[in-house]
């Protein structure tokens, strides 16, 4: 990655904690990564591998029992992790925006679109609210709603799913944010209406200069959108590349291992029976000792048990947390 | 594979009857309407579309857990659309379901020796304990689960793993047709394959043909042998698998085709993205249903005829009147 100067948003060394019945769980571990201004950054990995909670840390949304523990979150040279409440609101949303996988959960069902954009404009840019208004239907406009002063009337559950995510933009949008995070933002909708919404995340990216962090389990998004990756398991980062470097040589047998296993990756359409990891992904509250992955892995040696490889560099902006030589 | 489908469908309709509101006008949501197909032994159809095109409505109404509207049903040569629900049973064993969401479709106060022992008891297939014992083991193993695993409960289970329990529960009574409904979309990207993998292992060990429905059109050409793709209730392409990937007719299956995301970052293809929404059901445009979102429509043409399903090459359908000037992809 480059250096820490140029980087609008710099993760170091983030532990998040939950407490639980059965102990302390650290669902993100000493997870580190940059995303430079315009850049996207995609992190990667299955359902508790802790992409998620990463985010939701950055934007200080923890909820007790969990906490961040340790670790700086650095955007626009200030650490947000111990940022006072106050100024961190300043943050939220007009600095930093989010948009969620379930347009229709995030959105409020009795208030119209309209009202839910210019609350951020009301509250951030103290705009009046007949000029929060025009701006809410630009808004509308500018993410792709046909007649969006009409639609700006109407409530979230007279719109598409599709309609919905659009909405969801156009609040994330509203105060020209430097960084979108967006968790899982087509998860939930059809192929045909995913194409729609990347098309027009990446022209708002490149129109307004906004940095994207894409939190996703789809390897085929990653392809198309993403800059560069950054690949978790089990609360830690496992490999850190660009996009081509990651797709030409996965380093990680995890990462490796999935890649393999999306069909239509490399020849394995024809093959016939597809490569798989075996096993599940652990529990965080008992992991195994040793390398996380060593249980799934099938090149593991006897020195993964004993020790929990680092995270090291194998060549320019790649890393790689794997015992074994490699090969970029 | 034997040339006698084992399931065939003649212009099957399944309607719905809705009311908007308390005094709004009664209106039909026609969710399968005039689907004509087939599945042979041995064979894996995949059936692809966008959510409300109609494709689970239409795995459920061949098993008849829904009750057609119109058309004909006919499983093993025989039309079984009108049987009762006791001439049913019997057919029952051999048409099976496995569900979308393992979390869902599995008794949660139920062990999964009797999950899977259930359906042995209601066709009487176990008629000691010790058998019924040996088949659950059997069933677990083949599965890929182990059988000292028979006395959990299913929050026990992992997801993956609930889905080899439901695969058990439905082949425990020896099915020869498996209506998968999203049988992996529930799931981890890296438990997926290990899923695909066992369906596609039981299918060569035991015979078995599936209706594999499915919006993941990339695992969807991984196990079938033939595809057919639905937009509002319409079939409108159908083609053995390798033709409709490489050389699809319909510029809807195009569109689908062109909008799934490839694993493969150093490969720039030309996307095409459709405008606008499926639209409502409840009031499906003139014509051909897809002419409002389609490039190539043409006026006085796609927006008052609906096109029927013909063949454009052997083996190869589409509903769609320019789908032979079409260029190829």
């Amino acid at each position: 990655m480059r250096a820490v100067s140029d980087a609008l948003l710099s993760v170091r060394n983030l532990v998040t904690e939950f407490r639980t019945d059965g102990g302390v769980l650290r669902a993100v571990d000493d997870v580190s990564f940059d995303i430079p201004a315009g850049a996207t950054v995609a992190v990667v990995g299955e359902s508790g591998c802790g992409k998620s909670v990463t985010s939701l840390s950055i934007l200080r949304l923890i909820q007790p029992p969990g906490r961040i523990a340790s670790g700086q979150v650095l955007f626009e040279g200030r650490d947000l992790v111990t940022l006072p409440e106050r100024e961190m609101r300043a943050v939220r949303g007009a600095r930093i925006a989010m948009i969620f996988q379930e347009p229709m959960s995030s959105l409020n069902p009795v208030y119209t679109v309209g009202d839910q954009i210019i609350e951020s404009l009301v509250i951030h840019q103290k705009r009046s609210k007949r000029d929060a208004w025009n701006r809410a239907v630009e808004l509308l406009g500018l993410v792709g709603i046909p007649s969006p002063e009409t639609r700006a009337k109407a409530y979230p559950h007279q719109l598409s799913g599709g309609m919905r995510q659009r909405v969801m933009i156009a609040i994330a949008l509203a105060c020209e944010p430097k960084l979108l995070i967006a968790d899982e933002p087509t998860t939930a909708l059809d192929v045909t209406i995913q194409a729609q919404i990347l098309e027009l995340l990446a022209s708002l990216r490149t129109r307004l200069g906004m940095a994207v962090m894409l939190i996703t389990h789809d390897l085929g998004l990653v392809a198309e959108f993403a800059e560069q990756v950054v690949v978790m398991y089990a609360g830690r980062v496992v490999e850190r590349a660009t996009v081509k470097q990651l797709f030409r040589s996965p380093q990680h047998p995890y990462t490796r291992g999935l890649l393999r296993s999306v069909p239509g990756y490399g020849d394995n359409r024809t093959a016939r029976r597809l490569p798989t990891i075996a096993g599940v992904v652990p529990d965080l509250r008992d992991l195994p000792g040793g390398c996380r992955f060593r249980d799934r892995c099938d090149v593991a040696f006897d020195r993964c048990a004993r020790e929990e490889p680092a995270l090291r560099p194998i060549a320019d902006d790649r890393l790689v947390r794997c015992h074994l030589e490699s090969t970029p | 594979m034997s040339d006698a489908p084992l399931l065939e469908t003649r212009d099957l309709r399944t309607w719905f009857e809705v009311q908007r509101g308390l005094f709004a006008k009664r209106g039909t949501v026609k969710a399968v309407d005039g689907v004509t197909l087939s599945v042979n032994p041995g064979e894996t159809l995949g059936l692809v579309g966008e959510s409300g095109c109609g494709k689970s409505t239409l795995g459920r109404t061949v098993l008849r857990l829904i009750e057609p509207t119109a058309g004909t049903i006919r499983f093993e040569g025989r039309d079984i659309t009108a049987l009762s629900p006791s001439a049913m049973r019997p057919l029952r064993r051999r048409m099976q379901m496995i569900f979308q969401d393992p979390y869902a479709s599995l008794n949660p106060r139920m062990r999964v020796r009797d999950i899977v022992g259930e359906a042995l008891d209601i066709h009487g297939l176990a008629p000691s304990p010790s058998e019924r014992e040996g088949r659950i083991e059997a069933l677990l193993k083949r599965v890929g689960l182990r059988p000292d695993q028979a006395p959990r409960y299913p929050h026990e289970f992992s997801g993956g793993q609930r889905q080899r329990v439901g695969i058990a529960r439905a082949l425990a009574v020896e099915p020869r047709f498996l209506v998968a409904d999203e049988p992996i979309s529930a799931l981890d990207v890296s438990i997926q394959a290990q899923i695909v993998n066992l369906l596609k292992d039981l299918q060569e060990e035991l015979g078995l043909a599936y209706l594999f429905v499915s919006h993941d059109l990339k695992v969807v050409e991984y196990v079938s042998h033939r595809v057919a793709v639905m937009y509002l209730g319409r079939v409108v392409e159908t083609a053995p698998a390798a033709s409709l990937y490489t050389d699809a007719r319909h510029p809807y299956t195009r569109a689908l085709l062109s909008a799934a995301p490839v694993a493969d970052p150093e490969k720039k293809r030309l996307r095409i993205v459709l405008q606008g929404d499926v639209p409502s059901p409840l009031a499906p445009p003139p014509g051909c249903t897809f002419h409002p979102r389609c490039v190539l429509a043409k006026k006085g043409l796609c927006d008052v005829t609906a096109p029927a399903l013909r063949e454009v090459k052997p083996q190869h359908f589409a509903a769609c009147h320019l789908a032979d000037d079409a260029p190829s992809a």
